[in-house]
């Protein structure tokens, strides 16, 4: 009975080790990346801190990137395989454009990210994507990946980052459908904002991206910087 | 004397203690059972956040206090967090220990707050058997004692014992592995080398008053603002030989933009949207 005890506790303990090892190559540097969709427009917006576990190291570090006139991506997750990801997908992306002769659309690049994850399924990048875009039609698009790309297609909004659970429970009670992109601005804002008030990893200033069928709109917004 | 009073002085009376809850060996904890209680209990335990483990104490700090000309200097932030999460902006992480003496909290927030209660009860203690005032020495003497009886049981705290006595102001450093030191200047938590950064570089023991609460707000200013788990407002005490003086909360959130007023800022209102393609 004793031995049996003894045991389980082993175990736990193993457990918990190896789990926190791998947990914590996510949170290392802390981010909080989220997507909206509006009506006819969507948004994304991230924060801005760089850290190495609790000391801030750069608070103009950019994690949502313009892969197309009008599709982003938010790359969360290890600042290190952040720019690696951005830099390979970025060469695929011209790849595709050079063989197609046409733009990428988000969802085929949703595909893109997911199968260039999946290809490191034994040694993962150490991020979780979020891709946000307007279609041929002008068509909102939105999805999240984890880090081995496998895709999740919400129509409302996606979060990822070390805030995303603040994010899930700021974008499930502000959230609304057919937001013009003033109203869909301060939504994201206002999610992002008080997400990252509550996570210590992420916040320092925020920069917010809406992306119409006329063109994008790019703004910085004020958040607490500490 | 009163009766309650009678009871706390004359401690060779064991029946009375049992009714006050408070036996003259010290206090009882009950232990997990098994040989080595303090090991079973630490590995399911997490003080600095650095392992995932059940039991999660709030921690994450910057505390600082230093002696000057006109008295002491007491300052705090005040954020806790449980993980990465901040599960409070507005702690009080500054214990008034009695109207002369102060307490600042760093590590696990229950064992400093308990540990300073007892500390206050014992200085009120002193008073009534002596008909005077504990001094800064005695008093933080008798908070390092109190915890080193149970070194290594996993007790977490970093607390500085700042008040005002016969000698004048007085400062110690006190801690759970059993350390009191003595000093001018002390800066405690997670954030206190960014605070000792700022504090170094401009301390001066012959600062006026003014001076010495602008240093110690830029401290905490600038260690909220690098330390991912130190936050909040700048909580404020100032020890003289009347006594101590709270000011009032400053938030850092407000403090970063009047510290950097070349950063202009526009209402989203006022700048409509323009699309670039």
């Amino acid at each position: 009975m004793k031995l049996r005890a003894e045991l389980a506790i082993k175990c736990a303990t193993h457990e918990s080790q190896t789990e926190s090892r791998n947990h914590s190559i996510m949170q290392y540097n802390g981010s909080a990346i989220v997507a909206m969709v509006g009506k006819n427009c969507v948004a994304i917006a991230a924060d801005k801190r760089l850290g190495q576990q609790a000391l801030t190291v750069d608070m103009d570090f950019e994690k949502v990137f313009r892969m197309t006139d009008r599709t982003f991506i938010g790359l969360s997750g290890l600042a290190a395989d952040v720019k690696t990801v951005h830099d390979t997908l970025r060469m695929r992306v011209n790849l595709y454009k050079h063989r197609e002769e046409r733009v990428i659309e988000p969802k085929t690049m949703a595909h893109l990210v997911s199968h260039m994850l999946y290809e490191r399924r034994f040694g993962p990048y150490y991020i979780e994507p979020i891709i946000a875009g307007l279609d041929k039609d002008n068509k909102p698009y939105i999805c999240a990946t984890d880090l081995i790309g496998c895709l999740s297609l919400p129509e409302d909004f996606v979060v990822t980052g070390t805030a995303s659970d603040n994010l899930f429970g700021m974008c499930e009670s502000l959230w609304e459908p057919e937001l013009e992109p003033e109203d869909l601005f301060e939504t994201i804002s206002q999610a992002l904002l008080n997400a990252v008030d509550r996570d210590a990893m992420s916040g320092w200033g925020a920069v917010v991206h809406i992306i119409t069928p006329d063109g994008v709109i790019t703004r910085d917004i004020k958040g607490r910087m500490d | 004397m009163n009766r309650f009073v009678e009871q706390l002085v004359n401690d060779n009376n064991p029946a009375n203690l049992e009714e006050v809850g408070y036996a003259s060996n010290g206090m009882h904890f009950e232990l997990a059972s098994g040989n080595n209680p303090a090991a079973f209990t630490e590995q399911f335990t997490d003080v600095k956040s650095e392992k995932d483990a059940r039991i999660k104490i709030a921690h994450g700090t910057t505390t600082l206090a230093f002696k000057f000309k006109e008295g002491v200097i007491v300052a705090t932030d005040s954020r806790a967090t449980m993980g990465n999460v901040i599960s409070s902006q507005s702690v009080k992480k500054v214990i008034e220990i009695n109207p002369y003496l102060l307490g600042t909290m760093a590590g696990g927030a229950a064992d400093c707050s308990f540990w300073e209660r007892v500390l206050g009860m014992e200085c009120r203690l002193y008073e009534l058997r002596n008909k005077k005032r504990i001094s800064v020495a005695a008093a933080s003497k008798l908070l390092s004692n109190l915890v080193y009886r149970y070194k290594g049981m996993g007790l977490s705290m970093g607390t500085m014992v700042a008040g005002w006595d016969g000698k004048g102001p007085g400062l110690y450093y006190v801690d759970s592995d059993g350390e009191r030191l003595c000093n001018d200047l002390f800066s405690v938590g997670s954030g206190s080398t960014f605070a000792y950064g700022v504090l170094d570089s401009h301390y001066r023991y012959d600062m006026s008053v003014d001076e010495a609460k602008d240093l110690a707000r830029r401290a905490i200013y600038h260690a909220t603002h690098r330390d991912a788990f130190s936050g909040g407002v700048v909580r404020m005490y100032w020890v003289n030989q009347n006594g101590w003086v709270a000011y009032p909360l400053e938030d850092v959130g407000q403090l970063y933009y009047e510290y950097h007023p070349e950063i202009q800022l526009t209402n989203a209102v006022d700048s409509p949207l323009n699309a670039t393609a």
